[in-house]
């Protein structure tokens, strides 16, 4: 974020210290579906924050409802301080890139881009002067004339975007904006969006289904699980200390095994995990059953000869992929299919080869049961 | 870098409620409130104030039930003063209530109610009908109103449109709920007014109406049987013809595209009666066929064709194409590749039809049955061209009003029974078969070879179309050269006689002028359509976008009243136009616009059809992105949505002009001397049998029709549609 103080124009709303957008207890109901369930949240200005979750719970719906085009059924929604829950769409001062674009078939580039200005009533000159900044800023200066029709899925993107920021919104919304793009595409226009973000200074609520598109992008995330947040933290926070087993599983491909949880000694408990037993931080969570999320990375195997003390299991499949190697291993106490990972590809176990199994206390952590 | 200037202004759209609100005032203190005599563009009102004065002047001059309605427009002025729109809602609601309840329990001759008549023992003080200062008040209260619902978050709180669903219903309720009660008004009440239950339930149950005599060797059945009777050939033939006609259409190696051109025209150029007009030139006692046949043959001339059988015949051979084009676009829906996966399962062809085909267009069928029958039923022309003695609901109903008995509660009672069954009919249709029968024509089938038909079935489709293709043929041969003769069939020597009684130009002193008998009724008409045909097009696509884009509470009800006008047959709304705007608070019969009105409203689901169709291609998130650009939906619908719906504006445009120059059931009541229209005229003719004209006539409404439509087709043409890519693939949000 810029902390600087100079005359960059969105430091006022940073200023002001109000979020960027606030919800308190909103709820949207379609009929009797319950889309949103009395969800809230803030969002600072400047920050860029993700929305991810699985598809249906509610991550279209949240941004809809930010950006008006759905009425909330109720809570308060509030951006920059002003009560916008009965504006609508247009009155509100956010814009949107859809996941299909909703590029004006019928006008071309640089009048899709002015659309917004002239709809505000500004003069031509401005609007020209401040379309062709936005279009040279995502790199379209001299695609004014094209059709949208005539452009690539990447361009027809890019002109979205420019659209949207022409206005210099308070927030900017995207909804899944790289899914129509094929997966070169898509690294590269994340890294667009993320650096346009952080050079103008944009506040944006970002809506993914992709858990890596998220911690790549995101200041914050807001994990959603049928229709409530599940957890909101920085990357980090999610990955490191998933709040439940549902946001440990979500993010990142951790193993998920059954864990009885001690008595707690200051910040730690020792943990038992079948034969194993670990010293971990507690986290709050209560003695008795719990769950252990395990990275891929932080399951070490070895040969069986040396499994004192150690899980046992059998490796069921194993894949060469030049860096590493990726196990998939059967262990019976607990019962469980672990996915793990392993840096030495010299000496690979075999299928099924029977292994010991130990956990780098490092990258485990422990999570209450949902 | 300057930031956009706020768009988060106060939320009190102070301009808007003001302009209304002046608006309002000025039809209560400037504008005569009632009708004024001569016109109001006259202006002669401003010469005579006084006595045309508006509201206030008049409620000061002995009719002070007009007093009250300043105190909802004090009661609005004061809120707008205040900055606040709740309440604008009561003070709207109010002053529309109260000008229901004055203006219809005083109108012209008294008290509106006979019960209030008796109440007061009096005959009750007098008023003429509305006029522009009633109808600027009323708008400006509605809309007023409509501020309110949005203030509360009606329609996400969209001024235009709740204003504009406002005004849908309001119109709809005036020109199609309305009239619909007045029919069940008068149909309880006897001639002079009065309530009489008895009577009604005499007439409802009349012999004339249900008697089954000829079951038991009567002479007569009660008209109600008749219709029905008429109504379910008519459907059958139909809907057999229309398939027939469709198989072959895509099914077989005749996919003829000049036949799916021609058929879907037909119908729609064709004045209605012309067919029956035409069967009459060929079978009637001096027809060709039957001249033909009693001199060759030595078969005695009969007047078999004036019936039952003629109508029927005028009606298989008008509404087969409406069936035909119902099933192409069932029929295109069924994907070649479920016929394709069949054959690939070794099954027959005859068995691919009969199990997969035969199952997923019957539905359609249905659907094409109860079309044809709702068409039949509601049909006036033919039946009072062909029908001879033989009497159906719809001309019965005209011959009560205008005949010389002169019974309106018979009328409106016949009105009733016709609409229940054509209602009954466009239920079962919507609720039963559903909704994608009948909005799928021309919809795209995926790709895949349809499978061809089996042998038998194809020389079926055949022979069935065949003959009905060369009736069709001659028909329309007959109209087309009958008025260029003397007297077809008898004395086939070519004469200009008839074309030049009804359209010559002459050189008069004054210069040219039309001097044709033709001249005053079709010039009319254009100019009647051409008027009709912006607002039969406007109010169809609002209604259209209010249906497919806005959500809103009771939209259901609101599409079926919309709807609704499709099954309400011209006839009755002919009697129910003339039984409720022919006395205050509503007066306009006589005049040119009551008949603009009907052609609107009758026509208006076909503009609501298109344009359903064309917003189901113009993906939602194109608005959705014009709105959080900040454009407003009025904004949003002028900018994005109108050029994006230019074809569906063309089709609803195209259309509302032709149904509205062929129409005659409606308009047939509402035609006046100064106001007559072409095809009423041309119904006159034929009545009392002056033939050549009256095909002359409908010859010449064909070609001008057929010339319009493909000049229209040349000019727009397939241009509209050029670019029409929208940005990428449809999205399924809020799908
Ligand atoms: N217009 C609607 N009417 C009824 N239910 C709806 C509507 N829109 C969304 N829903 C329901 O609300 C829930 C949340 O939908 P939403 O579109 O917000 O999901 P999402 O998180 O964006 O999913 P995805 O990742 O698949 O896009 C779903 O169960 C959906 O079926
Ligand atoms: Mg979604």
């Amino acid at each position: 974020m810029n902390d600087s103080t100079g005359n960059d124009s969105t430091a006022i709303s940073v200023d002001a210290g109000h979020p960027a957008v606030r919800f308190e207890d909103v709820t949207k109901r379609y009929g009797g579906v319950v889309a949103v369930d009395a969800i809230g949240f803030d969002i600072a200005p400047g920050t860029l924050v993700t929305l991810l979750g699985p598809s249906g719970c509610g991550k279209t719906t949240t941004l809809r409802l930010i950006a008006g085009l759905e009425q909330a059924s109720g809570g308060r929604i509030l951006i920059d301080g002003t009560d916008v829950t009965a504006l609508s769409a247009a009155e509100r001062d956010v814009s949107m890139v859809f996941q299909s674009y909703a590029l004006f078939p019928h006008m071309d580039v640089m009048e899709n881009v002015s659309y917004g200005l002239k709809a505000m009533g500004l003069k031509k000159a401005e609007v020209e002067a401040r379309a062709a900044e936005k279009l040279s800023l995502v790199g379209l200066s001299g695609y004014e004339k094209r059709q949208p029709s005539e452009l690539s899925g990447g361009q027809q993107q890019r002109v979205a975007v420019a659209r949207a920021i022409v206005l210099e919104p308070k927030v900017l919304l995207f909804d899944e904006p790289l899914s129509n793009l094929d997966a070169k595409l898509r690294r590269r226009v994340r890294d667009e969006i993320r650096g346009l973000q952080q050079d103008l200074a944009l506040t944006v609520v970002y809506v993914t289904h992709d858990q890596e598109e998220a911690l790549a992008v995101s200041d914050r995330i807001i994990v959603m699980r049928s229709a409530r947040v599940a957890q909101d933290g920085t990357p980090r926070e999610l990955y490191n200390a998933p709040a439940s087993r549902f946001v440990a599983d979500f993010m990142g491909d951790a193993n998920l095994l059954e864990a009885t949880v001690g008595k707690h000694h200051g910040e730690v408990a020792e943990v038992r995990v079948g034969p194993l037993s670990l010293d971990l931080p507690h986290r709050r969570i209560v003695p008795g059953a719990a769950a252990l999320a395990v990275r891929p990375h932080a399951v070490r195997l070895a040969a069986a000869s040396d499994g004192k003390g150690a899980i046992e299991g059998r490796v069921t499949k194993a894949a060469y992929l030049g860096d590493h190697m990726e196990y998939t291993v059967t262990t019976v106490s607990p019962e469980a299919e672990l996915f793990a990972t392993d840096a030495d590809v010299n000496r690979p176990h075999a299928v099924g080869a029977e292994v010991a199994v130990r956990l780098d206390p490092e990258s485990v952590v422990l999570v209450a049961n949902d | 870098m300057t930031r956009p200037t706020p768009r988060l202004e106060s939320t009190f759209p102070a301009r808007n409620v003001g302009a209304w609100l002046l608006l309002a005032w000025a039809g209560f203190l400037i504008v005569p409130w009632y009708i004024v005599e001569g016109g109001f563009f006259s202006f002669g009102w401003l010469a005579d104030f006084a006595s045309h004065g508006p509201a206030v002047l008049q409620g000061l001059q002995g009719v002070p039930w007009l007093l009250p309605l300043i105190l909802p427009l004090l009661a609005a002025t004061w809120l707008w003063a205040r900055r606040r729109t709740a309440g604008l809602a009561v003070a709207g609601g109010l002053a529309l209530a109260w000008m229901a309840v004055e203006g219809l329990a005083i109108i012209h001759s008294g008290w509106g109610f006979s019960w209030l008549a008796e109440l007061a023992g009096t005959k009750g003080p007098v008023q003429p009908g509305m006029g522009w200062g009633a109808v600027l008040y009323a708008l400006s209260m509605l809309m007023l109103l409509a501020a309110d619902f949005a203030g509360r978050g009606w329609c996400k709180g969209d001024r235009f449109v709740v204003g504009s669903l406002l005004i849908v219903i309001a119109t709809l309720v005036i020109f199609v709920a309305y009239p619909l009660i007045s029919i069940l008004s008068s149909a309880v009440r006897d001639n002079s007014g009065d309530f009489a239950p008895a009577l009604f339930s005499e007439k409802l149950f009349s012999g004339s109406i249900w008697s089954v005599d000829c079951l038991a060797g009567g002479r007569n059945c009660g008209v109600a049987w008749n219709t029905l009777f008429v109504a379910v050939l008519v459907g059958l033939f139909s809907t057999a013809l229309g398939l027939a006609l469709a198989l072959i259409a895509l099914r077989t190696q005749i996919r003829a595209k000049w036949l799916l051109r021609g058929l879907s025209i037909l119908p729609i150029i064709t004045p209605p009666f012309v067919i029956g007009l035409a069967l009459i030139l060929l079978f009637g006692r001096a027809g060709i066929v039957t001249n033909f046949l009693s001199v060759h043959l030595g078969i005695p001339r009969s007047r078999w064709i004036y019936g039952v059988a003629g109508i029927t015949m005028a009606q298989v051979l008008a509404f087969t194409p409406i069936a035909f084009l119902v099933l192409v676009g069932v029929l295109q829906g069924v994907s070649p590749s479920m016929e394709e996966a069949s054959q690939t399962l070794r099954a027959s062809r005859w068995r691919t039809f009969r199990t997969v085909t035969w199952p997923l267009i019957r539905p359609g069928l249905a659907s094409a049955f109860l079309i044809a029958f709702i068409e039949s039923m509601a049909d006036f022309a033919n039946p009072l061209v062909i029908g001879g003695n033989f009497n159906v609901l719809s001309t019965d109903i005209f011959f009560a009003v205008v005949g010389a008995a002169h019974d309106q509660g018979r009328a409106a009672v016949l009105a009733i029974v016709l609409l229940v069954f054509t209602l009954a009919a466009f239920l079962i249709q919507r609720q039963w078969i559903g909704k994608r029968s009948y909005v799928t024509v021309g919809g795209k089938g995926d790709g895949g070879v349809p499978a061809p038909l089996p042998r038998g079935l194809r020389l079926g489709a055949y022979g069935i179309a065949a003959p009905w293709l060369l009736l069709t043929i001659v028909v329309y041969a007959i109209i087309l050269v009958g008025g260029f003769v003397h007297q077809i069939g008898r004395d086939n020597t070519p004469t200009l006689e008839y074309f030049l009684t009804a359209f010559s130009i002459e050189k008069g002193v004054g210069g040219w002028f039309l001097s044709g008998s033709a001249w005053p009724s079709l010039t009319m008409t254009l100019t009647l359509a051409l008027i009709a045909m912006p607002f039969t097009a406007a109010i169809g696509l609002l209604t259209a976008y209010l249906l497919d884009r806005q959500r809103f509470a009771g939209r259901t009800l609101f599409e079926f009243l919309a709807m609704m006008s499709f099954a309400i047959p011209g006839t009755v709304v002919g009697i129910s136009y003339i039984l409720s705007f022919n006395v205050p608070p509503i007066q306009m019969t006589g005049t040119g616009l009551i008949i603009v009105i009907s052609f609107v409203f009758r026509n208006m689901p076909v503009a609501i059809r298109a344009g359903l169709a064309n917003l189901g291609q113009i993906d939602r998130s194109l608005d959705e992105a014009s709105l959080t650009l900040g454009a407003r939906s009025f904004a949003t619908l002028r900018r994005v949505m109108l050029p994006l719906m230019k074809p569906a504006i063309v089709t609803a445009m195209i259309y509302s002009f032709v149904r509205a120059m062929t129409a005659v059931s409606a308009v047939i009541f509402l035609a006046t001397g100064r106001f007559n229209l072409a095809t009423v005229y041309i119904v006159g003719r034929a009545d009392v049998g002056e033939y050549g004209i009256a095909i002359v006539y409908a010859a010449v409404m064909i070609v001008l029709m057929m010339v319009i439509l493909v000049g229209i087709q040349l000019l727009v043409g397939e241009r509209s549609l050029g670019r029409r890519r929208a940005g990428a693939e449809a999205m399924p949000i809020a799908a």
